[in-house]
């Protein structure tokens, strides 16, 4: 259901924006064109016909069939081909950023939760607000002026030297030489806001009741954490996690144009250029479904965690 | 005889203890010079309104005071012997195998996400080192001793009502089998007939256990109903002490008297319950002399500038100016 309103917004959507695709399947040269070569163009995307309700019931019928269509841009590429094309490099760059992420930035948190109002805390808040708080493209092209121009130690775009043969060792270190800035300036900003909710979880729990009960039983601080903090600060990171991980297939739309990292997150800016609606409608298809099946799993995983959520 | 020396010497002794809260560097006393003594199996009620210091005696007997209070003087003696009470890790073989909380609002000091049986039987494990298996045992003879089917051990606490959780956080008081029993307000969010139901149970297991027992509360009638003896604090003193039956029979500081005359009492036939006029003293401001003379229908001149000096009378024990010729008197017929 809630897919099918995503598919049906995204047709609207990307009909409301101005300027006619024809044109550009044209080349925008509309001097040499004549008006029948348009209208030849129109007919054979189907764009003479009227939009509701042959365009709409077209579009809802093939996409359910599996059939994203054929790109504008791309001519005659299968929007579904392009997408899974790109789609390996941005589960590469997203996932990768999040799990290093999710492993400093919720221990970070929970740590600095724990023994609040410390040194540690105080450092690390401090730091992951202003991560949070810094646009990543920016901080994808301080990287680059820094590791990249400045130093020259890692390369600041693209995702395979040029002559790089496919499937050696030598192949995979550069890509992962490759990967490396773009990953770091996902994951920076991903690990202040981990640091910042895994924190704000583990300092309500910390003032909670039953940590003084358990304090009165006699446990260990050690105890104490593992026991009863450790799984109640989880619950709001668990959450978290989850719905980040359904952008792991959208991309990070910003930080892939600043790299030119070939995923997902380029294809939309170059399509978006392109008014390629199919490619977008494509694009935003996966994300809309991605978001939905995140929020099940985020669901699902609170439920394991939390029994006040069961039925 | 050994049993009469160990007898000699009581259980608890809390000795001129004086608790301070600092609040961006003001400090106020939120209990001052505080001194009492438990037997073992006896149950004494300490009442007193909010901000009487009762809930800070408590903590601090049992080391669970905030990070922002400080024991200022005194100490506090189990067996004889001082309790470290200002250091956690010193104190940890003492807690819940000698002294156990009941807290209040048994919702929030139990874990949400743990089913009861663990939480009643980790203590059991980690304190008297039982395997799971014997902590499980003895957590299941722990829910029947407090009247729940042990089958309900599989629970979560938000499964049971208020009077449940109450008796789940009693049992698990009991777990490590200790001589003193906190009970921090332990019927406070209940309803009248758990309540006594509740009660009716933990004066039935410190008899059964010999337990002591120290039941802080602001209902009077909970520990009519429930204690051996009555200590009346305000503004951070204890301003009366007595047994049960003379406090409510013959109160002599007008504080308690005034405390028992605001009980609604339904055979009487009095319609009108009298409150305490006045405001509770501000503990960063506190009034001079007796804290209560600003509130007291009897004040007098000295009650002003004098501190009550806290004196035998009777049976019991009084800080008030009104009962100080009386005592002088039975210091000269002894004389």
């Amino acid at each position: 259901m809630t897919l099918l309103m995503v598919a049906i917004l995204n047709f609207i959507l990307f009909r409301v924006i101005p300027g006619d695709p024809s044109s550009l399947l044209l080349g925008g040269a509309r001097i040499s064109v004549t008006p029948e070569q348009i209208e030849a163009q129109r007919q054979s995307w189907g764009l003479d016909r009227p939009m509701f309700p042959d365009q709409v019931v077209d579009y809802l019928s093939a996409t359910m069939q599996g059939d994203l269509g054929y790109s504008f841009k791309f001519r005659g590429r299968r929007v579904a081909d392009l997408i899974l094309e790109r789609l390996p490099a941005t589960v590469a760059l997203v996932g990768l950023a999040q799990v290093i992420a999710i492993l400093c930035g919720v221990m970070l948190g929970l740590y600095a939760g724990w023994r609040r109002g410390g040194a540690i805390d105080h450092i690390t808040t401090g730091t992951s607000l202003a991560l949070y708080s810094t646009p990543a493209f920016w901080l994808g092209m301080l990287l680059v002026v820094i590791f990249s121009t400045a130093l020259g130690w890692l390369p600041g775009y693209g995702a395979h030297s040029p002559g790089a043969v496919s499937g050696s060792l030598d192949w995979l270190l550069d890509y992962l030489r490759h990967l490396a800035l773009p990953v770091a300036a996902v994951a920076l900003g991903l690990i202040g806001q981990y640091v910042v909710v895994a924190r704000a979880a583990m300092s309500d729990v910390v003032t909670e009741d039953y940590m003084v009960t358990a304090r009165a039983k006699g446990l260990t601080n050690g105890q104490m954490l593992m026991r009863h903090a450790f799984r109640n600060a989880m619950l709001p990171v668990v959450t978290l996690i989850a719905l980040n991980l359904g952008y792991v297939v959208a991309g990070a739309i910003t930080v892939e144009a600043v790299f030119a990292w070939p995923g997902i997150g380029g294809l939309t800016v170059e399509a978006l250029n392109a008014r390629d609606y199919p490619v977008l409608q494509g694009i935003f298809l996966l994300l809309g479904a991605s978001i939905v099946v995140a929020n099940l799993v985020a669901d699902l995983a609170y439920g394991l965690l939390d029994p006040r959520v069961r039925q | 005889m050994t049993n009469s020396s160990q007898d000699n010497v009581p259980l608890l002794e809390v000795d001129r203890l004086s608790v301070d809260y600092g609040l961006k560097g003001v400090s106020s006393r939120a209990i001052d010079r505080v001194s009492f003594a438990l037997r073992a199996g006896e149950a004494v009620g300490l009442v007193g309104e909010s901000g009487s210091g009762k809930t800070t005696t408590a903590m601090a007997i049992a080391s669970l005071l905030s990070p922002n209070a400080r024991v200022n003087e005194g100490e506090v003696r189990y067996r004889g012997k001082r309790l470290p009470i200002d250091d956690d890790a010193a104190m940890r073989p003492h807690r819940w195998s000698e002294t156990s909380v009941v807290f209040q609002g048994a919702m929030n000091a139990l874990n949400p996400v743990h089913r009861i049986l663990k939480q009643i039987a980790e203590p059991c494990m980690l304190k008297l080192g039982m395997s799971r298996g014997e902590a499980t045992a003895r957590a299941r003879e722990l829910l029947e001793l407090v009247g729940i089917p042990a089958d309900r051990g599989s629970a979560y606490p938000h499964e049971l009502s208020g009077g449940m959780r109450q008796r789940v956080m009693i049992a698990m008081a009991l777990a490590c089998r200790p001589s003193i029993v906190i009970g921090d307000e332990p019927t406070t969010a209940l309803d009248v007939i758990t309540q006594a139901q509740i009660l009716k149970l933990l004066g039935e297991l410190r008899s059964r256990l010999n337990l002591a027992l120290i039941l802080i509360t602001h209902d009077l009638s909970v520990v009519a109903e429930a204690c051996d003896r009555v200590m009346i604090m305000y503004a951070g003193r204890i301003v009366e002490d007595g047994t049960v039956a003379d406090i409510f029979a013959q109160p002599k500081h007008p504080y308690t008297r005034l405390l028992i005359d605001s009980i609604p009492n339904p055979a009487s036939g009095k319609r009108i319950i009298r409150p305490i006029p006045g405001d509770p003293p501000n503990l960063m401001n506190r009034p001079s002399g007796c804290a209560f003379h600003p509130r007291c229908p009897s004040a007098m001149a000295v009650c002003v500038t004098e501190v009550p000096s806290f004196d035998e009378c009777g049976q019991g024990r009084v800080a008030c100016h009104l009962h100080r010729s009386s005592q002088e008197d039975k210091v000269a017929v002894h004389a």
